[in-house]
């Protein structure tokens, strides 16, 4: 479980490194890098910090991966996430923020 | 740099942004909280959480939570702190819906529970949620990307503590009236699941290094229970909750004959821990959670409720098209971690949450002897402290050695100096794979015995000697070093609770003495008394 940084869409705002809970993301020729991905928990919150949709989440090899990348776009309330894969398919997840869980 | 304040806060998590947003209420001195990532994310809720799994029903009382909590740790938990905690819940889950966190509601405007103390909610932005509030306030002095890592203690009294900047060449020294630790437990003591690329894929934060619990070893302060290890069950590989699949949608325990086993050992959080272990020990594993059969909307629901607190389990399912319906979820059990939130791991205190250093508090994951607080319990116990530490203002503090300081410096500039061939990350693997196997890591099914310990303690104060012979090359580094020296002052105390056996009659408490960590054994404490030190 790691992070992909996207560095033609990075637009080196800054706010994904400041919001990383472990210090992780740096930056290098005004890019967004991560230097040790393996370090990364998987929490998701620079994905959703990101506001150019410029990192994705894939699972680790070593953990079952397949090669999907999982983004986030905030639109107000609504948090869109989507899955894509190394085929191009993709599928999009839609959460209100004001919708509880069910479970 | 020198920083004077009135009310330190180390860690501003989920007790810690709630004692300062409570310590305004009782108090108009200043609030500083340091925090080594930044509030907005830092802390267990950095990825959201699906539920506040303590809340009390109508119709219970909190007294029903304290005879819950205590039966779940087998009578090892405090009852003064248990019943305090629990007459904050609701309280606790009020204010956080005030502040703008999504709680699921009847037509009749009451919260939904899921059991008797459990409410539904949408947790993905409770930490941001937090944070804005604490920001808020004018008189909160908020630094982020500081990283504490040493009390300023004499005499048993608190004066402040050291820090470092997480970027910069920047030492910090801060003063203070009083210090609430509020650091959150630790994870990466032992072996993970998982030790290659997703080495920190753990159910715990894997910033959450024990720097509270070390900080206070270090300063003599009485820690207990710390041998009451937190094993969480959970959804192989993403390492994400199973409680959403059992309690969700009734996903009961199979084996891989297809035999529902939790009815055998029970449904407590460590049975059905147990049940697995011992299935898989007895050749009836994997074992599997069973989702199969459940509905489409279902399963959309359970996507939706995991990118809310693990968003790597709804990838798992979207990216292998395998969802719940169809596949069962595969389940296994975590390395163990050392924290009071779940179990009762941490600082020995008083009924006000003050520690046995004078002026020094804790709450939430830090502080011992009041189990399964999770988000509720912690801000509970935040407001405690707070409220303590704030009538605490009125006595007077000596002043600051800045000499002292200097040696601190010192101390941090001329770490090492040796050239050694190994590195920080190097000794940690090491201190893991000395845990796992001496000290009941995933690897021994969580077992170890009276020999395995002595051998594991050996070989960590040999690890403690090489920790100071390397040297850092930039401030990330000489984190990583003061986390890897955290980690392994943790380990030592954890062995020597380890080694005392189980007690049911009294808690198990150390404290260190001339370079040895001795062991007091205190008689139990009950709801209704009120605990001084």
């Amino acid at each position: 479980m790691s992070i992909e940084i996207r560095h033609d869409l990075c637009t080196a705002c800054g706010r994904c490194s400041l919001i990383c809970p472990g210090s992780l993301i740096k930056f290098k020729e005004k890019k967004a890098v991560i230097p040790h991905p393996e370090r990364c928990w998987g929490c998701a919150s620079c994905i959703k910090e990101c506001p150019s949709e410029a990192i994705a989440l894939f699972l680790g090899r070593d953990i079952g991966g397949l090669g999907g990348r999982m983004t986030v776009r905030r639109e107000g309330s609504l948090l869109h996430w989507t899955v894509t894969m190394p085929d191009s398919s993709s599928q999009t997840v839609t959460i209100n923020s004001r919708d509880a869980n069910k479970y | 740099m020198y920083i004077d304040t009135d009310f330190l806060i180390i860690g501003g998590g989920t007790a810690g942004c709630w004692a300062a947003l409570n310590f305004r209420k009782y108090s108009d001195a200043r609030v500083l909280i340091a925090e080594k990532a930044d509030i907005k994310r830092s802390g267990c809720l950095a990825a959201g959480v699906n539920a506040l799994n303590a809340y009390i029903a109508p119709g219970k009382k909190p007294q029903d939570y304290v005879d819950y909590a205590r039966a779940d740790a087998e009578g090892i938990a405090r009852g003064d702190l248990l019943l305090t905690m629990a007459e904050g819940l609701n309280r606790a889950a009020g204010k956080l819906e005030e502040l703008g966190l999504t709680i699921l509601k009847d037509e009749h405007g009451q919260y939904v529970t899921r059991g008797w103390r459990n409410v539904k909610i949408n947790g993905e932005n409770i930490k941001p949620i937090l944070a804005k509030a604490v920001l808020a306030r004018k008189n909160i002095t908020v630094l982020n990307r500081v990283n504490v890592f040493e009390y300023i203690v004499k005499d048993n009294r608190i004066l402040g503590a050291y820090a470092i900047a997480v970027d910069e060449p920047v030492m910090y020294v801060i003063s203070a009236k009083a210090v609430l630790c509020a650091t959150g437990g630790a994870s990466g003591l032992y072996k993970p699941n998982h030790p290659g690329f997703s080495r920190h894929k753990l159910w715990y934060p894997p910033f959450n290094t024990g720097a509270g619990y070390a900080m206070g070893i270090r300063a003599r302060a009485e820690m207990t229970t710390l041998e009451m290890r937190f094993i969480a069950l959970r959804c192989k590989d993403t390492i994400a909750p199973t409680g959403t699949l059992a309690q969700g949608v009734g996903a009961k325990q199979i084996n891989s004959a297809g035999e529902v086993y939790e009815d055998k050992y029970g449904i407590t959080t460590s049975q059905r821990l147990h049940g697995t272990v011992m299935e898989n020990l007895s050749g009836r594993g994997p074992c599997y959670l069973k989702t199969k059969g459940i509905t489409k909307e279902q399963e959309m629901d359970l996507v939706k409720a995991y990118l809310n607190m693990a968003p790597s389990q709804s990838l798992r399912w979207l990216e292998s098209g395998q969802l719940p319906s169809v596949k069962n979820v595969e389940i296994e059990g975590t390395e163990p971690y050392i924290t009071g939130g779940h179990a009762a791991a941490g600082y020995w205190v008083d009924t006000n949450r003050k520690t046995t250093v004078r002026g020094l508090f804790a709450a939430g994951d830090v502080a011992g002897g009041c189990p399964q607080k999770y988000v509720t319990g912690a801000l509970a116990e935040g407001e405690i402290a707070a409220r303590a530490a704030a009538k605490y203002m009125g006595e007077k503090t000596p002043q600051l050695n800045t000499n002292e300081a200097e040696a601190v410096k010192q101390f941090l500039e001329g770490s090492g100096g040796v050239n050694v061939s190994f590195t920080v990350d190097d000794l940690e693997e090491e201190m893991q794979a000395v845990m796992d196997k001496y000290a009941g890591g995933i690897g021994t099914s969580y077992r170890f015995s009276e020999a395995s310990l002595k051998i594991a303690d050996e070989k960590i104060q040999e690890l403690e000697k090489q920790s100071n012979l390397i040297s850092a090359t930039d401030m990330q580094e000489l984190v990583y070093l003061l986390e890897l020296k955290e980690r392994l002052t943790l380990c030592r105390s954890l062995i020597v609770h380890l080694s005392v056996g189980k007690e049911t009659e009294y808690y198990i408490n150390s404290r260190l003495e001339n370079g040895r960590i001795s062991v007091i054994l205190r008689p139990l404490v009950r709801e209704g008394e009120v605990y001084e030190h």
